[in-house]
């Protein structure tokens, strides 16, 4: 049955994306107004294909990635549709909607952790510091792929050495705390890839990292995607990792999707000011010292009752007054595979718009 | 080249760590930084990186003498031009240079009391060395907050209204307004935005070109310490193993640890060829360092000689320092200078 769901996953490489979310609202009541956190995100998934969430904190990355799986605090009005294709479990049927599944229920419970996984930032609040590591594991594994004991922790002990960790059995009974930090995201890493994924969501997987424990971490998930064929959803802030992990990329800022194109679109043709902002605020080695960074000057507003107009028309250097602060931007459409939300490409519309 | 205005010497410390099997057991020394020596020119900017354990913050806290080192000096040149030892002064005298030498921490979260106001936070370090008219005050905080980029009108909020980088902002105004000579910029921008980052870096930059302050500058992103500094010392372990002006060691760096640092940083560039240098294993754990080199176990080029011998810390090339047995043997790789090709 894995090895099925692996290799349908390496086959179906385009038609129909994996996971497609469409219009997706997050509103959190505040204390002062209603907080639009995540507004209107659309973006679809491919099978085996990695689609990097970038923006800075507090854009709503977090929550979108989320949302996918409910796991959400209740306080989160979430609205829209996120469907998610079912298809290689062998029901022939029509793609389920995750947001119409009750977040507590036997369905969705069935679908999280197993076809879809997910590594959180920092591993140390992750895990529960009173069970072993490998108690943490088999729990997974019990519920989604074999009741039996042994078999589980066989597949717990394989995953393990996977990931590159040596001396699994006495790494098996340890506790979280006896792990080093690159150590333990390993171990998630491990635990997430555990029931064989479709799909993985790694919400700043190496953050809390050095850089060589980093570089560690992104090629054991390559080599991992390689071998299992599953799609990442790659949520980060570092443009560094989205250029090395990422066939697509989405910029996010304040809660809507501003730009996504293929990763050497985002790169060399970048549209929105937003992302070239972004890529110019960027040191990067090989560069001069006396270079001066171009930094987008002010601060991400809070999206509190926001009018309807484009967030980041404060900070922007291109902005025409009267137009981008009157009204709410809608998605342009460049090329086939590169959209953008912003009005100094209205006029360069291909295609419908939404 | 001018003078130095900090001479760091056989700088050690080491730390008491309770030892775990039982609870009456001996503790264990921890030797966190082992004979750290380096010189800071008066106006430059030194880095400091490695990885997270390996003693840049404890050496960027014993040069404030935020904790005292076990062993060592710490020469500092005074304005008027005497050198004295900072770490063996005390009371008042200490007080006298301390207001010389400033320091940033990584976090504006944690490092403003959230009991104090803006201003309170910035004008403390004046009215606890100063005796100053309540309107004298005044006056420099707002000259100070203005510097910085901070609105004066709301230097009456609390930190809680701020945003990170206003935040940071804060927090240099308040190591700024006792005109300091040196600042230890200790993960200044790590807990930043992007955006943010270049902000308060060309901030940085500003400051020193305006007032003359030379940064040592603690960080573990090598993208931003190739932005920023004049020279870099690359620590392992509680020991420098490179050090060396910024330009030489991003070309041609001379330690192999530094070449694979360099080679982990992801670079914003899908075009890049990633012949990256993975390497194997942890930070070896300080309370057992492994034999010889330290950095032996890691090392893609290791041999016998590394497993038995310590290396010292040589100067391989003209201001070019490493210790590292076969450095200026060995062909090592450092960034090549990329056509910035952005839109």
């Amino acid at each position: 049955m894995t090895t099925q769901t692996a290799q349908a996953a390496c086959k179906a490489d385009d038609g129909q994306p994996l996971l497609s979310v469409q219009d997706l609202k997050i509103r959190i009541q505040m204390d002062n107004g209603v907080m639009q956190a995540v507004d209107g995100v659309d973006f679809e998934i491919k099978k085996g294909k990695t689609l990097g969430l970038v923006g800075e904190s507090g854009c709503g990355k977090s929550l979108t990635s989320r949302a996918i799986i409910g796991i959400n605090p209740k306080e989160c009005e979430t609205t829209g549709v996120i469907k998610y294709d079912l298809a290689s479990e062998g029901s022939a049927s029509d793609p389920i909607d995750l947001l119409s599944l009750d977040p507590k229920g036997k369905r969705i419970r069935s679908i999280r952790g197993n076809k879809i996984a997910m590594i959180f930032q920092e591993p140390m609040t992750a895990f529960s510091p009173m069970y072993t590591i490998g108690n943490q594991m088999v729990e997974m594994i019990r519920i989604h792929r074999t009741k039996n004991k042994k078999e589980a922790k066989k597949i717990a002990l394989e995953m393990l050495g996977k990931v590159g960790i040596s001396d699994q059995e006495k790494r098996f009974d340890q506790y979280p705390h006896e792990f080093s930090g690159g150590m333990r995201q390993r171990a998630m890493i491990a635990m997430a890839l555990s029931c064989n994924p479709e799909l993985l969501i790694a919400d700043e997987p190496t953050t809390a990292l050095d850089v060589t424990i980093q570089a560690q971490v992104l090629e054991l998930m390559q080599s991992l995607q390689r071998e299992f064929g599953m799609a990442i959803l790659l949520v980060t802030h570092d443009l560094g990792i989205i250029a090395e992990m990422c066939d697509e990329v989405a910029v996010m800022y304040l809660g809507k999707i501003v730009e996504q194109a293929p990763v050497r679109e985002i790169f060399y043709n970048p549209k929105h000011p937003y992302t070239k902002g972004l890529l110019k605020s960027m040191p990067r080695l090989g560069g001069e010292k006396s270079v001066r960074l171009d930094s987008i000057e002010g601060s991400v507003p809070m999206p509190i009752d926001m009018p309807p107009m484009c967030g980041f028309y404060e900070r922007c250097t291109d902005r025409i007054e009267g137009v981008c602060n009157a009204r709410s931007v809608p998605k342009t459409r460049i090329s086939d595979d590169h959209s953008v939300r912003c009005f100094l490409y209205s006029d360069q519309q291909r295609g419908e718009a939404q | 080249m001018s003078k130095p205005i900090l001479d760091v010497v056989s700088l050690n410390k080491s730390f008491e760590v309770k030892s775990k099997k039982t609870l009456w057991g001996k503790p264990t020394r921890v030797q966190v930084l082992q004979d750290i020596s380096f010189q800071l020119y008066e106006g430059e900017t030194l880095s400091i990186v490695g990885e997270s354990g390996c003693g840049k913050t404890t050496l960027g806290r014993c040069i404030v003498k935020g904790i005292s080192a076990s062993s060592g000096e710490v020469n500092y040149m005074t304005e008027e031009g005497d050198t004295v030892d900072f770490l063996k002064l005390k009371g008042k005298e200490a007080k006298k240079l301390r207001k010389d030498i400033q320091m940033i921490f990584q976090d504006p979260y944690s490092s403003l009391s959230p009991r104090m106001s803006v201003f309170d936070i910035i004008a403390e370090p004046l009215v606890a060395n100063f005796k100053l008219k309540k309107s004298e005050i005044e006056e420099k905080v707002a000259e100070i907050a203005s510097q910085t980029g901070l609105n004066v009108s709301y230097l009456r909020r609390y930190p809680h209204a701020f945003s990170g980088g206003q935040r940071q902002r804060i927090a240099i105004a308040r190591a700024l307004i006792m005109q300091p000579r040196l600042i230890v910029c200790d993960e200044a921008v790590s807990a930043l935005d992007v955006s943010i980052q270049a902000q308060i870096i060309n901030l940085l930059k500003d400051l020193q070109e305006s007032f003359k302050i030379t940064y040592i500058f603690i960080s573990h992103d090598l993208s931003i310490v190739q932005n920023i500094s004049d020279r870099v010392a690359v620590m392992h372990l509680g020991k420098v193993v490179e050090l060396a002006p910024s330009e030489a060691m991003f070309s041609r760096p001379l330690h192999p640890y530094t070449e694979a640092l360099m080679s982990a940083v992801p670079q914003p560039d899908p075009e890049r060829k990633k012949d990256r240098i993975i390497l194997e294993g942890e930070v070896p754990n300080p309370a057992n360092p492994p034999s010889g080199c330290h950095f032996h176990p890691r090392c893609a080029y290791r041999t016998d000689k590394c497993v038995q011998q310590v290396p010292e810390l040589r100067e391989v090339d003209n201001g070019h320092f490493s210790a590292c047995h076969y450095a200026g043997e060995l062909n090592l790789k450092g960034v090549q200078a990329n056509e910035a090709k952005r839109a």
